[in-house]
């Protein structure tokens, strides 16, 4: 019951942390001089555009951008009555795109659950990849083991992930007949989801998960190396040794159990860093995520879709932490006991 | 009868140096203890992992033979194929190790610790194994096994952690018993427990022991053969009551005569005149309070010291002596100003003799920069106490520097001089500190702590760290410093004798109270609280004629609520400290 208990008051504090995360974003997007409509409305006056600017000067009414910054931040959060009454975020209205001149929802859409599939895929590659790989390097420290891995998982950190993610396209459809780009068929998109269309972007998942993930999985490797290295040493290693235990038993129970500790933490820095290393992959391989997106939506001053990606990267974090602290508590009984009496 | 265990002519080396184990050859006949004795650095702990083959990779077993006989026929351990002696760890040759917190892994439970190696061994079912571990726990004196089962180290004591070590050793009944150092990370009361227990433990179950141990104290309580070991030799080898009482030896001699001992008797002197007081504590009190796990319950109070009440006059030593807990770091905390007493106590310095006291915890910042002058400190641990990145003339140095005394050239200087003072190099200034032996860092700590030329220096168990031949080269240094310039120290240690030898008066402390305070003469000569006199006979002595009084040390290092009538504690409710006889203050009711 405790550990529900903590559960509850770790999902306060991540409502409180997205809150502060929601004025920063706010503010930063609203850093630049000008917005979007005030950059459109001095473009079209300087070629003489008057139906333009009236158009431009309407949207600036209706969402709010002729008032000042706070209320435009209570507004778009959703705090307080706007010129439509509350419609923000708590509400579940994401804003109008002033690039793309439709609802921010729409835009986002279908990419956002593909954002979430392929950095999940990419970060269960990462476990998968780095949990074998590190303990077979710490356990057979200064062999060929050890250096070949350390070789290919610094390859996998020094290579620029769109230069893999071509070699990879190039070599993954010659040999193998996979498909280049996309995470669907195209047959597929805007169809409901069904077996076939799972399968084939199940498919497409392949490369760029690989993509994606041989960086964090290589350096994750080496830290998990370390880790265990340093376990390694203990006096308590050498008492399980000394009970009589198989070298590869001892080495699952006792090191790994702690090694695996920070290995637990970072699945909440794991998530943002991906899904923000992840743009320039996207782009390249043209995957429906929501990283070109907010590429786009930045380099256009697009506020209300810019916003709302980062508050949707925020809260992945946010979530990404939650679930690691929940876990450490479940896995650590020195923190799990911490504030009892000693 | 063939003896359990015969190692001949044993070398071991790290890849390709020079052997750290030459020719060491003994026997261990089942039922017996043989001591394997040494400083740090003699080859004793790779000695007794070689037995069990869990030397580091680095290390090569050269030459020799070691033979181990069990009833199924002898066996080289040497050249058993790993499965087998897999087979024979834990089950027929178990080991215990010198630290009891780090030897066990945190993040598993006690009982599943201990159990597993029953499990290994594959000789139980679970349930059977953990009735098994229950019957051991309570053999090894947990007062309630099935809670121990369930607990994780850190939930334990130091002791009991031991114990629970102990238990995992003794739980599959093993013919041979390693113990390295078993005793040395704890207090001496729970030393002389732990000690008392393995004994008893030896008796019932006729297993042999090894005891690798750097303390002559616990040879002669425990072994009946001795193997003095050195540079990865043994010096001297033989029974244990004539080899200590005569030793052939001079290196043995020297280790014997190294050990500090408590003084026989001797006749109390006369009262320490009130005289000039550099150091005043009166009425210290601290209380910490510890958040709660609930919200709702009111943090609990730790009560680290209670009306603690202190005087040293210039010139002498005045030393806290209690075991960890019971608050005597806390008071030098608090005479150093490094914490605030509880509202209500004082600490008063007097820099000069005759001169006005100043009160240590409310001084401003210039008043503080020249008390910090007068008053420096020696630390426990000289490996962590000394920055590895600095070299030895910028540590020495600093002080002067953040005190803005002298330019750069009278720094050096002075550094090079404290230097030969403390018995090392003026050439050694350039090195860094991982150059240094244990023995040498602590005379470099404490030649720092005298760069400013203070008058009062505190020393937090300044030698608990060091092997006993180095402790008495560092307390011989300190009392001819004491002695040339005029210092004052007030001195923080667990251990009687090391006080017995340098103090001019002890304070005894136990759960933040003084309980026993007097010369160390009249200390050692008529004791009379019971946990004095549990702490004294619970010093091991390197004679065997005068075993560790167990009854004396449970008597005494038991709960105050269980100490005889006119000592005892009613919960937080304390006797008070009344003078005896001049001199000689006993916590006790009149």
């Amino acid at each position: 019951m405790e550990i529900l208990r903590y559960a509850f008051y770790r999902f306060g504090t991540m409502l409180l942390t997205l809150w502060v995360v929601s004025i920063l974003v706010f503010v930063i997007i609203n850093l630049p001089p000008g917005d979007y409509l005030s950059n459109q409305i001095a473009e079209l006056r300087a070629s003489g555009q008057s139906a333009g600017v009236a158009k431009a000067e309407f949207l600036r009414s209706e969402y709010a951008l002729d008032k000042p910054l706070w209320q435009q931040y209570l507004i778009w959060v959703g705090f307080m009555p706007g010129p439509h009454g509350f419609s923000g975020l708590v509400q579940g209205n994401f804003g109008w795109s002033f690039e793309f001149d439709r609802p921010v929802a729409e835009i986002v859409g279908d990419s956002l659950w593909l954002t979430v599939l392929v950095n999940l895929a990419a970060v269960l590659f990462v476990y998968v990849v780095a949990l074998p790989l590190g303990v077979l390097a710490a356990a057979r420290a200064r062999s060929w083991v050890d250096y070949t891995s350390a070789f290919v998982g610094y390859l996998g950190l020094a290579t620029p992930n769109f230069l893999l993610a071509l070699i990879l396209f190039y070599y993954g459809h010659r040999w193998f007949n996979l498909p280049i780009g996309g995470l669907m068929d195209p047959a597929f998109e805007g169809e409901p989801m069904g077996w076939e269309k799972v399968k084939s972007i199940l498919i497409h998942l392949i490369v760029p998960t690989f993509v994606i993930g041989t960086s964090g999985a290589s350096a994750m490797m080496q830290r998990l190396r370390a880790n265990m290295l340093d376990e390694l040493g203990k006096p308590y290693v050498e008492t399980a040794i000394a009970k009589g235990m198989s070298p590869s038993r001892m080495l699952a129970k006792y090191p790994l159990r702690v090694a695996f500790n920070p290995f637990v933490a970072d699945i909440g820095n794991l998530l943002p860093a991906m899904i923000s290393g992840s743009v320039l992959v996207s782009v390249v391989l043209g995957l429906q995520t929501i990283g070109p997106t907010l590429l786009t939506a930045l380099k256009t001053q697009d506020m209300f879709l810019s916003g709302f990606v980062l508050m949707f990267v925020a809260l992945l974090t946010l979530i990404g932490t939650m679930i690691s602290d929940v876990l450490l508590v479940l896995l650590d009984p020195r923190i799990r006991y911490e504030g009892r009496d000693a | 009868m063939a003896p359990l265990l015969s190692v001949k002519d044993l070398s071991i080396g790290f890849g390709k140096d020079d052997s750290v184990v030459r020719d060491v050859s003994f026997d261990v006949a089942a039922g017996e203890t043989l001591a394997l004795v040494g400083e740090s650095g003699s080859g004793k702990t790779v000695t007794c992992r070689a037995v069990l083959r869990i030397l580091p990779k680095a290390a090569q077993i050269r030459t020799g033979s070691i033979q181990f006989d069990d009833r199924l026929g002898s066996k080289e351990l040497v050249h058993l194929p790993e499965r087998d002696m897999r087979d024979l760890r834990g089950n027929q040759i178990a080991m215990i190790f010198q630290e009891p917190m780090r030897s066990l892994s945190p993040l598993h439970r006690i009982g599943n610790q201990v159990a597993e190696v029953l499990w290994l061994h594959g000789r139980k079912s679970e349930a059977e194994a953990k009735k098994e571990v229950l019957a051991c726990f309570e053999r090894v004196g947990f007062p309630d096994p099935e809670r121990t089962y369930s607990s994780y180290p850190f939930e334990l004591s130091g002791g009991m952690r031991q114990r629970a070590m102990i238990a995992m050793a003794m739980v599959a009944k093993p013919k041979l018993l390693i113990a390295d150092e078993p005793t040395t990370a704890l207090d001496v009361t729970t030393q002389a427990q732990v000690l008392g227990l393995m004994k008893e433990l030896q008796r019932d179950t006729g297993m042999a022991m090894i005891l690798v141990t750097h303390d002559l104290g616990v040879v002669a309580n425990m072994a009946e053969q001795v193997v003095v070991m050195h540079k990865g030799r043994v010096m001297e080898a033989g029974a244990a009551e004539p080899l200590l009482s005569a030793p052939a030896h001079p290196y043995t001699k020297a280790l014997i005569d190294a050990a500090p001992k408590i003084p026989a008797a001797a006749i109390p002197t006369g009262v320490p005149a009130q005289q000039d007081l550099i150091l005043e504590l009166n009425g210290v009190s601290k209380t910490y309070s510890m958040r709660a796990g609930k919200g709702w319950k009111a943090p609990s109070l730790i009560y680290a010291c209670r009306g603690v009440d202190l005087h040293l006059p210039r010139g002498k030593t005045l030393a806290i002596v209690g075991e960890s807990g019971s608050g005597k770091t806390t008071a030098a905390r608090i005479a150093l100003g490094a914490e605030p007493p509880d509202e209500g106590g004082e600490v008063l310095f007097r820099a000069k003799a005759g001169a006005d006291p100043i009160e240590v915890h409310k001084m401003d910042r210039i008043a503080r920069t020249a008390f910090q002058r007068e008053a420096q400190m020696v630390f426990q641990d000289p490996y962590s106490s000394l920055s590895p990145r600095m070299r030895i003339l910028d540590t020495m140095i600093e002080p002067l520097e953040i005190h803005g005394i002298g330019d750069r050239a009278e720094r050096r200087e002075k550094a090079g001089a404290m230097l030969q003072m403390v018995g090392l190099g003026q050439d050694m200034l350039m090195r860094y500190p991982h150059a240094f032996s244990g023995g040498q860092r602590q005379r470099l700590s404490i030649a720092r702590a005298l760069m400013l030329n203070p008058s009062l220096l505190v020393c937090d168990e300044p030698t608990s760290a060091l092997d006993v031949s180095v402790q008495e080269q560092i307390l011989r240094l300190l009392e001819e410093i004491r002695d040339q310039k005029q210092l004052s120290y007030l001195f923080i240690s667990h251990d009687l004798a090391v006080v017995a030898r340098i103090a001019d008066e002890v304070a005894v402390m136990r759960r933040g109270l003084v309980v026993e305070q007097a010369s160390p003469e009249t200390l050692f000569h008529n004791p009379q609280h019971p946990y004095t006199k549990a702490l004294i006979a619970a010093q091991p002595e390197p004679d065997i004629h005068r075993p560790i009084n167990l009854q004396l040390v449970a008597q005494g290092a038991g709960r105050p609520e269980d100490w005889p009538e006119h000592f005892r504690f009613s919960g937080f409710e304390a006797p008070p400290l009344v003078p005896l006889e001049p001199g000689h203050k006993v916590r006790c009711h009149v």
